[in-house]
């Protein structure tokens, strides 16, 4: 039992990568990570966010009927956020000034609804919580990285400490949208390449079980089934 | 008649144009332009272009032989979108800023999409605007060009391109290139020369330069503004002819081929007249590189007799 939960835990960090295998909580990834410190910020608040939501949701799995679950969903992350939201702005007002509008949007994120529908709502309280920790940490782990390259080639620093850019001038670009979605396609890239050596399928497809949108979809298909067709387009982020 | 009777699949008739032999062609028309840029601008131009034309090549080499590719450097393209690169270049810009434009170019444009054939944009003209976004301040530094039209002391004071600031410049002036800017954009007479080399070889189609240029001389005599300025003052005719006839990233159809000229024409006005920069060519042609697929899709031709499908 016990390493069964270890590898709910584990199994976020590097196997489901929420960013960078499950591709979703892209719009956050992109937006935020201009610095190592935004990542850290942005990962950490959804982080907390996303364990508190599990453990509530999981918690009420047996009273919240099922056809209003996602509206139910949101009002609970919706609450979790409004938290994060206020003691950031009290204890750490340069992140929140930092992160702007993305803090009140991790509302909306991918991550944690998702992970509130495939596994908070069919699962009991501890496996619950160990699988948002996981997949907090491996969203904390991607955005830090993502950030940490962004702002070494973008400004020449890494956590606001001056590495190259007294001697070679940065490139800018990689503080701007093109350049986020540039080292997001070369860490996916990375990440399938190394899936791919491993003998596991690229990006998986996982089927209708995982997806937010099933009970409204009409092209769903039952379990361990892969859809002809898909009306979900890529990540379908916020 | 010793000779077999081969039978074979269409097409029967063959044109011995190669890869190879089209790139020397926009090579050899981009030559007087070029060599022009390194007498306007001195030696740290021909560097400038020596650098960009090698480290392009070196780029294509390396990634050919790390991902075990059969090696594609003999097509020329490398040497051309080296070419093209450093002529869209200021002669001020740093050595190292010209090489990461040129791996920039080659390994990120054209490579990580499947090599050439397989780009979605220009090459030398997204590598341009990628140094341009990062290092602004770097890229827009033109030297003043050396002076041999007049007997003046020769001086190395920077000067903006024409298009960014008040001139007085006259249409001799431009047309000829005796102005600063990228070392191969200046000269509109040796660039229109290239022009004619190639449609004449046949290599390009007029259409996509006449209505580029056309829309945007119209919408600059629409608006009021210095027409020869518009004309041969920037890179209009440099974008005009040699980068926005490139065969893989512009439309295959002849009506295709007019909107993505007139396309291009009203993105740069639009950019040059009411945005922040003092020049859109590039941006243009990039914008209308990216709606190309969607272009040959609207614009495709019937095949003759062909009916429509009623759709079941």
């Amino acid at each position: 039992m016990k390493s069964k939960n270890l590898s709910i835990l584990t199994n976020g960090i590097i196997k489901e990568n929420p960013v960078l295998r499950l591709v979703l909580g892209t719009c956050p990834t992109l937006a935020v990570t201009t610095a190592a410190v935004n990542g850290i910020g942005m990962g950490v608040a959804a982080t907390i966010v996303l364990v508190c939501s599990n453990l509530a949701i999981s918690l009420l799995r047996n009273f919240i009927p099922d056809k209003v679950r996602i509206p139910a969903f949101i009002t609970i992350i919706a609450g979790f956020v409004s938290v994060v939201q206020m003691l950031v702005k009290a204890f750490a007002p340069s992140i929140d000034k930092s992160l702007g509008i993305f803090l009140p949007l991790i509302v909306v994120n991918c991550i944690i609804l998702a992970r509130a529908e495939m596994f908070a709502s069919k699962n009991a309280v501890l496996p619950s919580i160990l699988d948002g920790l996981g997949m907090g940490i491996g969203f904390t782990a991607t955005l830090t990285l993502m950030g940490a390259i962004r702002e070494l080639l973008g400004a020449g620093t890494i956590f606001g400490l001056t590495v190259t850019a007294e001697f070679i001038d940065p490139m800018i670009i990689f503080l701007l949208p093109p350049g986020g979605f540039f080292v997001f396609g070369i860490l996916v890239a990375l990440s399938n390449s190394l899936a791919k050596r491993q003998g596991k399928p690229v990006v998986e497809h996982l089927g209708c079980a995982n997806c937010p949108a099933r009970s409204a979809c009409k092209n769903a298909v039952a379990d361990g089934e892969i859809p002809q067709e898909c009306e979900k387009v890529g990540g379908g982020d916020e | 008649m010793s000779k077999l009777l081969k039978v074979t699949s269409s097409p029967h008739i063959r044109h011995e144009d190669s890869t190879r032999g089209i790139m020397l062609d926009v090579i050899i028309a981009l030559l007087p332009a070029a060599v022009y840029g390194c007498i306007l601008f001195g030696l740290r131009a021909a560097i400038i272009l020596a650098l960009t034309i090698t480290t392009a090549v070196a780029s294509e080499a390396v990634w050919n032989i790390a991902l075990k590719k059969p090696q594609t450097i003999g097509d020329l393209s490398a040497v051309l979108t080296g070419l093209l690169l450093g002529m869209n270049l200021s002669s001020q810009t740093p050595f190292w800023i010209a090489a990461i434009g040129s791996v920039v170019a080659i390994i990120v444009v054209k490579q990580m999409f499947g090599g050439l054939g397989f780009n979605f944009a220009n090459p030398a003209m997204t590598a341009r605007i990628v140094l341009l976004v990062s290092f602004a301040g770097q890229m827009s530094n033109y030297a003043k060009p050396i002076e041999w039209w007049s007997s003046g002391a020769v001086d190395a004071l920077s000067s903006a391109t024409p298009l960014a600031c008040e001139t007085t410049y006259t249409f001799r002036q431009l047309f000829f290139g005796m102005h600063s800017g990228a070392i191969g954009e200046t000269s509109s007479f040796l660039l229109i020369i290239g022009g004619l080399y190639l449609m004449l070889r046949r290599v390009i189609k007029p259409i996509i330069p006449v209505a580029f240029i056309g829309t945007v001389a119209i919408a600059t005599l629409i608006a009021g503004a210095d027409l020869k300025l518009a004309i041969f003052g920037g890179g209009l005719m440099l974008g005009a002819i040699f980068m926005a006839t490139d065969y893989v990233t512009t439309p295959t159809t002849n009506l295709g081929k007019l909107v993505f000229g007139i396309g291009c024409g009203l993105i740069t006005f639009v950019i040059r007249q009411f945005g922040s920069l003092p020049e859109g060519v590039s941006y243009a042609i990039l914008l209308m590189n990216i709606l190309t697929p969607h272009i040959n899709r609207l614009t495709l031709s019937k095949p003759f007799g062909a009916k429509e499908v009623a759709k079941s």
